[in-house]
């Protein structure tokens, strides 16, 4: 688990790496509203091409970030999404408030 | 249906055991030969039912959380958790999809994640007495 912020210009990419759950999503959220603080980004992008498991502790990650960036005025991008992933960020309604893009070589096997 | 196999185990609610739980009760259910998307459901599920032991039954203290799982001849698994918690007023709201008692990092998706990863889930809960989460699920079934 851990998250590698990386900020050029406006831009900041949050990657995302291992698993996402109750117990990993502190430190991750830290991190990531420490450095939006820091930069206020016009757009902040999670990367969650790294990431091998994710429960319902993922989209609250992904909801709590929108809320900091309401503060700091900044656009959110969900990015590499899996196809269950994505579905999960769907289930909260998220993508009416953020960009979701799934990831391109969907490995994943559709149901 | 005969029960094939069953184990039975029990945690403390520390954040530490949600991957300890769904990866052991994963393991378990590889002696029917999941697909991997069958264990990421199931992973899934299981994470949240104990996550939900450890941020709303036990809240303000450390309990024990007691997991069953068993695997009958029809290939179908069946995980219970339980918890000796604070339980639930409403199981129905509880159970409506973005209802969160706690707001701040929480998406309210737990059990509607739980429902849509297993083929059927049953909550029954005693406000004051605890909750017992139970989840079936058909591994190679579609
Ligand atoms: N084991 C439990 N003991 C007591 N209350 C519970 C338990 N499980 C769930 N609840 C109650 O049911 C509500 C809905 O649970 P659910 O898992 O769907 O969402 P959440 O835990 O609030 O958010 P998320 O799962 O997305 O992080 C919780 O907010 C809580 O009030
Ligand atoms: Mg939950």
């Amino acid at each position: 688990m851990g998250v590698k912020i990386v900020t050029s210009q406006q831009k900041m990419t949050a990657y995302l790496e291992g698993e996402i759950d109750h117990h990993t999503a502190a430190a991750i959220r830290e991190e990531i509203d420490n450095a939006v603080m820091l930069h206020s980004p016009q757009v902040l992008k999670i990367d969650f091409g790294a990431v091998t498991f994710m429960d319902s502790s993922g989209v609250g990650l992904a909801m709590g970030r929108y809320r900091t960036l309401l503060m700091t005025g900044g656009e959110l991008i969900l990015s590499n999404l899996s196809d269950r992933n994505y579905k999960m960020m769907k289930l909260s309604g998220l993508e009416k408030i953020a960009i979701l893009n799934k990831r391109e070589n969907a490995y994943e096997s559709k149901k | 249906m005969k029960v094939k196999n069953e184990f039975r185990m029990t945690v403390e609610s520390r954040s530490v055991n949600e991957s300890f739980v769904r990866t052991t009760v994963a393991a378990f259910a590889s002696q029917l030969d999941p697909t991997v998307e069958e264990i990421a459901d199931i992973k899934t599920a299981v994470s949240e039912a104990v996550t939900n032991c450890i941020v709303h039954a036990y809240k303000e203290c450390v309990g024990k959380i007691y997991i069953y799982a068993a695997l009958n001849d029809e290939s179908i698994i069946r995980v219970s958790i339980r918890d000796r918690g604070c339980g639930i007023e409403d199981i129905k709201k509880a159970r409506e999809p973005l209802f969160t008692t706690l707001g701040g990092e929480r998406a309210g998706l737990g059990f509607a994640v739980m429902e849509s990863f297993t083929d059927k889930l049953i909550v029954r809960s005693k406000p004051g007495k605890g909750t017992t989460v139970t989840m079936i699920k058909k591994i190679g079934g579609r």
